[in-house]
């Protein structure tokens, strides 16, 4: 007995949906739908987290994250320029700080600032630059490989032309090369930014003050006094208003590079 | 027999544009001009022919030193620009250069590429700027694309854009590396048209290019150039009319031929051999 290729593909994703619908079946009945709702969706809990988990841990999150960034992308644009030096020491650093940065986790360098620092040195610095620095400093090191290659994607006639015309190397590369290269990573670099926000979590480790707190910590807090998961849920369901929007819009810069060659 | 004022500064005056002495250029074990020894003079217009990879384009580029010499002396009106102690940015804003490929900013409008450069390095002011900004681009007859960036501008309208950026400089001469090589036929005639008017009003133009028509013209002077070396210069319609040597003559012959020729060696000759408007 032979079966055609038709029928063959057509009893095996009939087996595949077989198996999904009895998977289903089976999560449905053995579930306690009561228990989850009050765990995930508790109106009262979720009421209760209103209008401060947007005005404060919302909006806590994206001072943070642009804090960081800024940070980040200044020091990072002036590694990428010391990895590109022609004086060899410059590129030495460029590179040892980029590696050592890229290589370890975020997590290590917010316990260092957060606690090491005021530890080691007997100060304690502001929280925001605390956070400005622990965010930025990794973020840096990202950034400056992402700003050296759009750097060396700008043509090499732009920089001829901006010379013969009589302007210097470093008058070049701020007027002509460097608005040129930043559009050319402009896509990378909102990745970049997205990331930064799902990092800017790691600030929880921090001892905050209440108006301090951004999302994770907000939600964990009140996932202790509620003793529910609503909070983290809706603490999600914020990351994503702000992520969302930032991947739809790195699709839609990637697809005018790509139409713009 | 120019006169010779008293002042120390004479040569500068008087003597010519461009001066080429003994210029050599090697890159790695490759010499790409063999010793070379040629000038411009003020007023002059010079066209350097010679098939792909003679040298003409790193000639030119010794010239506004964006390709340092291995040896010899560059001298451009009277500032000798090999010498490693003069401000090299100071000489470059006096020779404009026209690419083969425009290298217009892609990030500015058409009269930010124009107002920039003035700007920033000429110190002009905004409003002064942007007067001369006009004035370069009505020359050019581009009034009407002042606000267009300039991907949506034709080559030819590029190229011509161009040519207002360095016109803008006030500059005291014109380099031209295949200024419509890579154009599309029908727009090198308006580009030529912008080049040819520049040379009627006196601009001293040093220019390398395969429009043989354009050479015969407007030319005071063409230079042949192979192998690294200048093989024959003179009168255009001596060396493209009579031309005494006889790579001139296969040369020549390759470009106004291409099809007889071989074809590879052709494309090779003149990587603009297809686009030129054609012998008159
Ligand atoms: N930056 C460079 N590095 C190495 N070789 C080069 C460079 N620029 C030009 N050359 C070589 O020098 C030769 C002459 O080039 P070029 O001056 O551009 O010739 P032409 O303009 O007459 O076609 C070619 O063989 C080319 O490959
Ligand atoms: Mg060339």
């Amino acid at each position: 007995m032979s079966i055609s290729r038709r029928q063959r593909t057509r009893a095996i994703r009939g087996g595949q949906y077989a198996v999904l619908v009895v998977v289903l079946l089976v999560v449905a009945l053995a579930a306690d739908w009561g228990e989850i709702r009050r765990a995930f969706f508790d109106v009262e809990v979720a009421k209760a987290q209103f209008p401060d988990i947007i005005t404060t841990a919302l909006l806590n999150t994206v001072v943070y994250t642009l804090l960081g960034f800024g940070f980040g992308l200044a020091a990072g644009l002036l590694l990428a320029l010391m990895r590109l030096s022609r004086v060899p020491p410059y590129r030495w650093l460029a590179i040892a700080y980029i590696e050592f940065f890229r290589g370890i986790p975020a997590l290590l360098v917010f316990i260092a600032l957060g606690f090491g620092v005021p530890l080691a040195f007997q100060v304690a610095l502001n929280q925001y630059v605390t956070v400005m620095l622990a965010l930025g400093l990794v973020g840096a090191a990202y950034m400056a490989e992402t700003i050296r290659a759009g750097i060396q994607a700008v043509p090499k006639g732009q920089m001829e032309a901006a010379r013969s015309l009589g302007m210097s190397q470093s008058r070049a590369m701020v007027s002509i090369i460097i608005p040129q290269a930043l559009r050319i990573v402009l896509p990378p670099l909102t990745n970049e930014l997205i990331l930064l926000t799902k990092d800017s979590s790691l600030v929880y480790l921090l001892g905050l003050s209440l108006s301090q707190y951004e999302l994770a910590k907000f939600g964990r807090d009140a996932l202790n006094q509620n003793r529910s998961l609503t909070p983290i849920l809706i603490a999600g369901l914020c990351y994503l208003i702000i992520t969302l929007p930032l991947g739809h819009l790195v699709r839609r810069l990637e697809a005018r590079t790509a139409k713009a060659r | 027999m120019k006169a010779v004022s008293a002042a120390g500064d004479a040569e500068a005056v008087s003597g010519p544009a461009i001066d080429v002495r003994g210029l050599r250029k090697s890159f790695g074990t490759l010499e790409v001009l063999a010793g070379i020894d040629f000038s411009v003079a003020r007023g002059e217009v010079v066209c350097v022919i010679g098939p792909s990879g003679s040298g003409k384009s790193t000639l030119l580029r010794c010239v506004n030193l964006l390709e340092e010499p291995t040896s010899g002396t560059v001298t451009v009106a009277g500032t000798e620009v090999t010498d490693p102690d003069v401000d090299i940015d100071k000489v470059r804003r006096r020779i404009g250069m026209v690419f083969q490929s425009f290298n217009l900013f892609p990030h500015l409008t058409v009269l930010e590429n124009l107002t920039l450069p003035q700007r920033r390095v000429l110190g002009r002011d905004r409003a002064e700027a942007a007067g001369i900004a006009r004035e370069r681009l009505a020359r050019v007859g581009l009034t009407d694309k002042e606000s267009a960036y300039p991907a949506q501008l034709s080559g030819g309208q590029q190229q011509r854009v161009a040519i207002a950026r360095a016109l803008a400089m006030d500059p005291e001469l014109m380099l031209f590396d295949e200024p419509t090589s890579a154009l599309d036929p029908e727009l090198v005639g308006d580009v030529l048209a912008v080049m040819r008017s520049l040379a009627d009003e006196g601009m001293t133009m040093l220019v390398v290019t395969h429009e043989m028509s354009f050479a015969r013209e407007v030319a005071d002077r063409v230079v042949f150039m192979d192998g690294g070396v200048i093989v024959e210069e003179g009168a255009p319609e001596q060396v493209i009319g009579a031309p005494r040597h006889a790579r001139t003559r296969s040369f020549l012959a390759r470009l106004l031929t291409p099809a007889t020729a071989d074809l590879t060696e052709a494309a090779e000759a003149a990587d603009g051999a297809g686009k030129r408007s054609g012998p008159v």
